[in-house]
């Protein structure tokens, strides 16, 4: 028997923590000057979209916001094999020397992140990159972690942690599930 | 485990709408690759890949070899000349020799219709076919259907002709395959000579007139006249050819609408297509070019890896 999903962050809490995430990635960097956000598809991207607005209203200054698909960067391609739905890297300004901050929703085994890293390594030589996860779900197989977290949680193995977004799910809120629960969000 | 291609790809008759669909999909983020500064990405990283080509090409071994080398794969390339197959080499002892060798994929172009198939029973190593005797091209066939689709969105009623060397034509069948699974209306048009008996089995319209083509298209797929064939008597001459079936500014002009000009190369200028419409703003020519190196990564993407039994803690989902 499954039983429902656990409410991590309600709608308001996720907006709180994301102008709280805000705040500290403008501390980290000292502002605004040759700062990069780059959220990791897909739901990174949609809270980076809302880190860079938070970040518009509170100094007046758009970041510019990137994309990066980590999918051609996996370390399972001959294991799991080739995932059908390959996204768009989207990165069109020059990276060196940049502060470069990724973006994501759950940070677990670190795989991705490892992923994203050298992606970006592909594109240049950032003066400094930082990770900012909305979710800390531990259990990290690899030695990394997060500069900014929104929340961190323990979850069980084999337990899922859902994060909706309203762009894409058309609602929003973290969640504990149970395998057995439909899928969506942690990739 | 196989992926969704399956261990080969052969043909575009043995896909189906979605598998074609997924393929143009994964073509289309990988274009922003060549775009970048450092033209790879790490995903076949350990991977070897042979390129055996019993025929001539240019265009499309260059663009697997791009395609490939972007994907960080390792290539080797075998030419008809210069190997053992000028030695009198059968087929299957060539590719038995590379997979000998510990190789991943093959991809074959030869001069027999089902060559590609006859040696993807036979070994274990992915086969891609890139063009086998009058069969099929599938890369090219995909590279058309990506090239139309960025233009006009969704192809379901697209109203495509394909003009000139049907008969011949491994181009033709691999796009009559495509866009007629995409839901495309095709037709043809050439010279009676040059098409084959029957076609009009495979769903397409049969014009004898290229006015009549031109009228009823909204992008014209023009092929190559083979010359190489012109000594058998197919045709009277190149220049009746261009007379009666060339497709000029001053036919174009003619149109109700503007077409989408689109040729698989090599072009012979001024026979089967004229400069003016082939460097004119309505060719999409190179960005047929530009796609096929993004359709033939996308290919080799699909079908790599996947295989669970070397997996050790192979957690599908979990990265």
């Amino acid at each position: 028997m499954s039983k429902k999903p656990t409410i991590v962050l309600d709608a308001r809490a996720v907006d709180r923590t994301l102008r709280r995430m805000a705040d500290q990635i403008l501390e980290l960097n000292d502002g605004t000057d040759r700062l990069i956000i780059v959220g990791i598809l897909r739901r990174g991207v949609q809270l980076a979209d809302r880190i860079v607005k938070i970040i518009e209203t509170q100094e007046g200054v758009t970041v510019p916001r990137g994309a990066l698909d980590i999918t051609l960067y996996r370390d399972d391609l001959q294991t799991v094999g080739p995932r059908p739905v390959v996204g768009a890297t989207h990165l069109p300004w020059t990276i060196d020397g940049q502060r470069v901050v990724i973006v994501d929703d759950v940070l677990y085994t670190g795989r991705t992140i490892r992923a994203a890293l050298d992606e970006l390594a592909d594109f240049g030589r950032p003066a400094r990159i930082a990770l900012a996860v909305l979710i800390d779900r531990g259990g990290r197989e690899l030695p990394i972690h997060a500069d900014i977290v929104g929340k961190r949680i323990d979850v069980v193995e084999g337990q899922r942690v859902d994060v909706f977004v309203e762009d894409l799910d058309g609602k929003e809120g973290v969640f504990v599930a149970d395998p057995a629960e439909p899928p969506s969000g942690d990739t | 485990m196989k992926g969704i291609l399956g261990k080969d790809l052969l043909g575009l008759e043995q896909l189906t709408a979605e598998q074609i669909n997924v393929v143009l999909d994964t073509a289309t983020p990988l274009k922003e690759i060549s775009l970048r500064q450092i033209k790879k990405v790490p995903t076949l990283r350990g991977m070897t890949i042979v390129n055996l080509f019993f025929e001539a090409s240019t265009r499309t071994r260059i663009s697997f070899e791009f395609a490939e080398k972007r994907l960080s794969a390792d290539t080797v390339n075998v030419a008809s000349t210069g190997s053992s197959v000028s030695k009198g080499e059968t087929l299957v002892d060539t590719a038995r020799n590379l997979e000998a060798m510990k190789i991943d994929m093959v991809v074959i172009r030869h001069p027999a219709s089902g060559a590609a198939q006859f040696l993807a029973e036979r070994i274990e190593s992915n086969v891609i076919n890139a063009g086998d005797g009058m069969h099929e091209h599938p890369t090219q066939g995909l590279l058309d259907l990506l090239t139309l689709r960025d233009r006009f969105g969704d192809l379901k009623g697209r109203r495509i002709c394909i003009v000139g060397d049907v008969l011949h034509s491994r181009v033709a069948r691999s796009n009559i395959w495509g866009l007629t699974k995409l839901g495309a209306e095709v037709a043809v048009c050439g010279p009676r000579s040059l098409l084959p008996n029957a076609i009009e089995e495979m769903g397409v319209k049969v014009f004898q007139r290229i006015e009549e083509a031109i009228e009823w298209a909204e992008a014209l797929n023009i092929l190559r006249l083979q010359l190489e064939r012109m000594e058998a008597g197919y045709i009277p001459s190149q220049r009746e050819y261009n007379r009666v079936f060339g497709v000029t500014r001053e036919r174009l002009e003619r149109a109700p609408r503007e077409l989408l000009i689109l040729h698989p190369g090599p072009m012979n200028r001024g026979v089967e297509i004229d400069s003016d419409v082939a460097d004119g703003p309505h060719s999409v020519i190179l960005d047929q070019v530009t796609n096929g190196v993004a359709i033939r990564m996308a290919v080799l993407y699909l079908l790599s890896g996947g295989r669970p039994e070397q997996a050790i803690v192979a957690k599908a989902g979990v990265v």
